[in-house]
């Protein structure tokens, strides 16, 4: 079966690199621009991973996570973030919210393709 | 993947185009000093995006200060920072530095902004003034750290400790893909797995959302002990972990590993883990193909295009209109010559044509046909600002946002329809207080509207407000000149006043509304548009602003008329009615003007074969036609001229961009007999009137 992505990224050059990326190493994605948009987009979906970046209009990454783990269908979904900062406060942040791993801007095709493997089956 | 990065390229670059224009447009509305945290975040967010990219596509320059900008917005984003003017010119003078470092990437330039130095250090020092020193200047851009293993990869044997917490697989971190990473990374079937039961709670008390477990690995990799790192980086912080070379080699009998545990069974996981990765690879080929014939299948909604080739294509259907109705006037007369009986499968096939080529016209002026919403959703955030700074209750309704319009009439808009929807929150409404005692609601309403009328388009701003109060535009205008202190003016001849250059009532200039460069730009704007702006105001109960606009710039409704031999197009837009006059209501004044009685309004007349000096023309109004324009500010003007002809769209060509600017011509066409016509100035023609 077709494992599925949701990729949520205010930037479309981001949004288009890695839905094209994902889609060539067989991944189903979906794309959307902002935490309002992606929950709206995953209504009654689930995504077998979420890769979000955190600095978006309307709602931003951390909060998107936060309320994500607080949906049943959601709780245990993988969740990668998108994070320009190497800094480990971030991390810790995202950690905190909910996220299961995070991907550093920016990135090549290879690391996203390895980091998505290493936390979606 | 390096055709693919080109295509991206090309994206990043018109992302970046949107992302600069966006950040330009939140920071003009910083130094209006009408802003809120949403405008920092937005420049943040597209400063960050840009560097984002940036960095994908390694442009180090770019990347570089896109990094210090972001950094100084970061710092207004999360501190109370008061954005004083000296803040805000710094920031408007990094964007325009990011917009030529973006422009250098995309040329291939390198080189250096005259600025960029002066801007950077300003950047440094306000972002050290914050941070209290200390170098944040000098931060560099780093790719997660790659290890540079010196010695030649070498086959080495490992024991790895790894007990979770409790709660470490909360957020979808699995131990089996941690495992099943390692297994990629071992020396095929080397990976053993023993795990650790003994943290296992009784059934009632089992959570299964916690990890009870804990796990012995033993593998042999030549891959770096950092790789070995890496498959725990996500959860390095919620476990024990422990990774230590086994100076033996892996033993296959059970008993040495069962000291360290209180293992009730030990789990030889590597084949199964192999087999599973095996079966994964297979499926992924299989799924990637399909994944193609997705991609190709896939509906595409909607196309970016660039304008140029969008322009070229609206000339050339303009001039393939133009040619077509030669084509047609040429078959009509041949049609005619032979009284009817040839050609007349010429004529129906060029009326069948004439259709085509007008429902062709139609879809490609559609392309560029885009909704008012894109300038109308700016709207309420305005009004709610602007209200809450003025501390007035004001409601905004608006309709009609998907109204087409061309997309270069959009573009310029916006600017007018701020600016008369900031006067008529400063000036229109009146306080709550002001407006229960005049017996109105509380809450001061704006309605906005766009619809099609006639082949233009009408928006209408109307608000309940106080409406203009006529004394006190008499009497600024007195004082500043613009009227003869013993003037007499009708009431709608002073709300015209508020378009005069330089005009403003507000005792005051304000922040929000006035420099006194108001409402005559707004109505500049759109009469650049080729549109007409009016004004209806009740004192005291509000005041309507309707703005009509053509619905695309390129093509002109127009009369066709004649003068003597001459032929020119007065714009549809600016005819009231046209009238042949008797006599008796055709009055001359003393001075030499004539003026037209209709129904008791005096209308000055313009006799066009003087303005134009055309010889043979008809000069007695009551043998020709006399068509009835409305000028700027309202007024009314009468052209004498010989004949309409037709009412037709045509084509606009420049004469600026062809020959020279001419008083009185607008712009020039090409009509289907081939002769060129010129395009009346209506405003220039009122000039004319009055000596």
């Amino acid at each position: 079966m077709t494992k599925t992505v949701l990729t949520v990224d205010d930037s479309r050059t981001i949004r288009e690199m890695v839905s094209f990326t994902l889609k060539g190493a067989g991944y189903e994605v979906m794309e959307a621009e902002d935490g309002v948009k992606a929950l709206d987009t995953l209504k009654g979906k689930k995504p077998d991973i979420i890769i979000t970046d955190l600095n978006m209009p309307n709602m931003d990454g951390l909060t998107l996570i936060k309320t994500l783990r607080s949906m049943p269908d959601y709780k245990s979904t993988p969740i990668l973030m998108l994070t320009t900062e190497q800094g480990d406060d971030r991390k810790g942040e995202g950690r905190a919210a909910g996220a299961t791993g995070w991907i550093v801007k920016p990135f090549d095709s290879e690391k996203l393709i390895q980091v998505v493997q290493k936390v979606c089956s | 993947m390096q055709q693919n990065l080109e295509h991206f390229r090309t994206i990043f670059f018109e992302e970046c185009s949107d992302l600069l224009a966006t950040a330009e447009n939140h920071l003009s509305r910083l130094s209006d000093e009408v802003h809120g945290e949403e405008d920092i975040h937005a420049i943040f967010r597209a400063v960050h995006s840009v560097k984002g990219g940036a960095g994908t596509f390694g442009f180090d320059a770019l990347v570089g200060f896109a990094h210090i900008f972001e950094t100084a917005l970061d710092i207004l984003r999360g501190e109370n920072i008061e954005i004083t003017p000296a803040v805000t010119d710094l920031l408007l003078r990094a964007n325009d530095i990011l917009v030529v470092l973006v422009q250098n990437a995309e040329s291939g330039s390198s080189v250096v902004p005259s600025q960029l130095e002066n801007v950077h250090h300003g950047l440094e020092s306000f972002i050290q003034d914050f941070k209290g020193g200390g170098g944040h200047s000098a931060e560099k851009n780093q790719e997660s750290v790659q290890f540079i293993e010196q010695d030649t990869p070498s086959q080495k044997a490992y024991q790895i400790h790894f007990a979770p917490n409790l709660d470490m697989m909360r957020f979808g971190n699995e131990p089996y893909l941690i495992f099943r990473e390692l297994s990629r990374l071992s020396t095929e079937g080397s990976l053993k797995v023993a795990v650790d039961v003994s943290k296992l709670p009784s059934l009632t008390e089992f959570n299964p959302e916690n990890c009870y477990l804990a796990w012995l690995l033993e593998l042999e990799t030549e891959a770096p002990v950092s790789r070995l790192d890496e498959c725990f980086e996500f959860v390095v912080d919620e476990c024990s972990l422990a990774i230590n070379e086994s100076n033996s080699a892996i033993k296959t009998d059970t008993e040495s590993k069962s000291e360290n545990l209180n293992s009730i069974s030990v789990l030889s996981c590597a084949n199964q883990v192999s087999a599973s990765s095996g079966k994964t690879t297979s499926d992924s080929s299989r799924s990637s193909s399909q994944a193609q014939a997705q991609i190709s299948e896939q509906t595409v909604h909607s196309i970016r295009v660039e304008l140029d080739r969008i322009d070229r294509l609206v000339n050339t259907v303009g001039e393939m209109v133009i040619k077509q109705a030669m084509v047609l006037d040429c078959a009509q007369v041949l049609h005619e010559e032979t009284h009817g009986s040839s050609f007349a499968s010429l004529m129906k096939g060029l009326d069948e044509l004439t259709s085509y080529t007008r429902e062709l016209q139609e879809s490609v002026m559609a392309i560029r046909a885009q909704p008012v919403k894109a300038v109308f959703s700016r709207m309420p955030r305005l009004v709610r600002e602007l209200a809450a700074q003025l501390n007035k209750e004001v409601r905004l309704e608006m309709e009609g946002e998907n109204t087409e319009i061309d997309k270069t009439v959009i573009e310029r808009l916006g600017e007018p329809l701020t600016h008369m929807i900031r006067n008529a929150l400063d000036h229109g409404i009146e306080s709550a207080e002001d407006r229960v005692k005049a017996g109105k609601p509380a809450y001061g309403t704006i309605q906005l509207s766009a619809e099609h009328k006639s082949g233009r388009i009408v928006i209408k701003i109307q608000d309940d407000g106080r409406g203009i109060n006529r004394e006190g535009v008499l009497k600024k205008a007195r004082d500043q000149g613009i009227l003869a202190p013993d003037a007499i003016l009708s009431g709608e001849e002073i709300d015209q006043l508020i378009f005069h250059p330089g005009f403003s009532t507000a005792a005051q200039v304000t922040n929000i509304s006035g420099r006194g460069v108001g409402m005559d730009v707004v109505k500049k704007s759109i009469q650049a548009l080729g549109g007409r702006i009016t004004i209806q105001s009740v004192e005291g109960q509000g005041c309507i602003f309707n703005l009509m606009l053509p619905l695309t710039l390129a093509v002109l409704d127009g009369m066709l008329v004649t003068v003597g031999k001459e032929c020119y197009v007065i714009p549809l837009i600016h005819i009231l009615e046209t009238i042949r006059p008797q006599r008796l209501n055709v009055h001359k004044l003393v001075g030499g003007m004539e003026i037209l009685d209709v129904r008791n309004k005096n209308i000055p007349l313009v006799y066009l074969h003087q303005f134009f000096e055309v010889p043979d023309a008809i000069s007695d109004p009551t043998e020709g036609i006399i068509v009835i324009v409305e000028t700027e500010g309202g007024e009314e003007v009468g052209i004498v001229v010989d004949e309409l002809i037709a009412q037709q769209q045509v084509v606009l060509k420049s004469l600026e961009a062809n020959y020279d600017p001419i008083p009185g011509i607008s712009a020039a066409t090409i009509l289907g007999n081939g002769r060129v016509s010129l395009i009346l100035d209506v405003n220039a023609l009122k000039k004319r009137t009055i000596h």
